[in-house]
């Protein structure tokens, strides 16, 4: 896994790509990670009502246990992995090899809309970071 | 694997502290967390323990300042060293960056020291890393035991089970105490850091 150099080019690009199709339907978070636990871009409520660099690291190592249980039972990976809260709901979806997609949303946002959405901007995403 | 956010100016590397079960990894993290200026330390994760013993890893993010005008943002990572752990440990050093092989002195434990390096190897080698060519420090940690009658390893022979081929800086310690545990935390800093630098020509760093 060779080391990841972000721009300020890549950031603007997936900031406008994440604002646009999430921010705006209503996510309160959206945090772009790689699979060490490395944040590359984080967007809504603030580092302050957040442990991003908390949360990123567990959110990495949730999904390589994830892969891993996958594999135990004979599945390469699960596609979709989601928690539901009382008051939030965490999603987390992959992007391209190396990137984890970490959506927070309350009960106003239907999943359905947050992972279509997703669906949509995950190749536009892939580019700008993967090529 | 490092981070490099050319916009924030900023730096991320991942330190992770390996070794068998007990030998003292933890009690490093927590020394730092203690001793650190809140200011340059975040929280300090630590999950899933059962009793003192790490089930999953322990998290520790510092900022070390800036050098040349990057901020330089490492995370401080441990490793469950029980046997039974394999596949978390692999996870754990998913995008490492630096090691810090951390050696129990316990005679019995002689064998346990000279698998979890062979471990660590073979986990790197799956991420396609070679363990000769990573940052890496050796800690000879609990020194305080030589001056009891437990039967402990000295100095020469953990040197040469674990660093007589690989030839690395090594750094006597007494974790508990925090003796050695900043000079160890210096050392795969600097080389970590080093390593980044050069490899994407940050000749400014
Ligand atoms: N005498 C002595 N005891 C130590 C020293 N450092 C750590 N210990 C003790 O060794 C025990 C294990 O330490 P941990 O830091 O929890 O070990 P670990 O490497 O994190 O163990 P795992 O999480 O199981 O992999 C604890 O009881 C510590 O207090 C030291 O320098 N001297
Ligand atoms: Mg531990």
């Amino acid at each position: 896994m060779p080391d990841f150099v972000l721009t300020s080019s890549m950031l603007e690009k997936s900031k406008n790509i994440l604002v646009n199709s999430l921010i705006n339907a209503g996510v309160r978070t959206v945090l772009l990670i790689d699979s060490a636990g490395n944040i590359l871009v984080n967007l809504g409520q603030t580092a302050d009502e957040i442990d991003a660099i908390s949360l990123a690291a567990l959110a990495a190592a949730n999904l390589g246990a994830t892969a891993q249980i996958a594999k135990l039972i004979g599945e390469d990976d699960f596609t979709l992995l989601f928690h539901k809260g009382k008051n939030g709901n965490i999603n987390f979806g992959r992007i391209g090899n190396d990137l984890i997609l970490i959506t927070i949303f309350g009960e106003d946002v239907s999943l359905g809309l947050v992972r279509c959405r997703i669906t949509d901007i995950s190749e536009s995403l892939r580019i700008i970071f993967e090529g | 694997m490092a981070l490099i956010d050319l916009s924030k100016k900023e730096v991320h590397c991942k330190i992770v502290y390996y070794g068998a079960g007990r030998c003292g990894k933890t009690t490093n993290l927590l020394y730092i967390y203690n001793a650190m200026n809140t200011k340059n330390r975040g929280k300090m994760l630590t999950i899933d323990t059962k009793g003192d013993r790490t089930l999953f890893f322990d998290l520790l993010p510092l900022n070390l300042g800036k050098i040349s005008g990057f901020d330089i943002r490492i995370q401080l990572y441990t490793v469950p060293g029980q046997v039974m752990y394999a596949a978390t440990r692999k996870l754990v050093l998913k995008g490492v960056d630096g090691i810090v092989f951390v050696a129990d002195p316990l005679r019995v434990r002689k064998e346990r020291n000279k698998e979890s390096l062979e471990d660590l190897r073979k986990n790197l080698k799956d991420y396609h890393l070679n363990l000769d060519e990573m940052p890496l420090v050796m800690q000879y940690n609990k020194r305080d035991l030589a001056d009891t009658p437990i039967p402990t390893l000295t100095i020469a022979e953990l040197e040469d089970d674990l660093n007589k081929e690989l030839k690395r800086k090594y750094f006597e310690a007494i974790a508990i105490k925090g003796n050695g545990v900043f000079e160890t935390l210096k050392e795969i800093s600097k080389q970590t850091v080093h390593q980044v630098a050069v490899k994407h020509l940050l000749t400014t760093l």
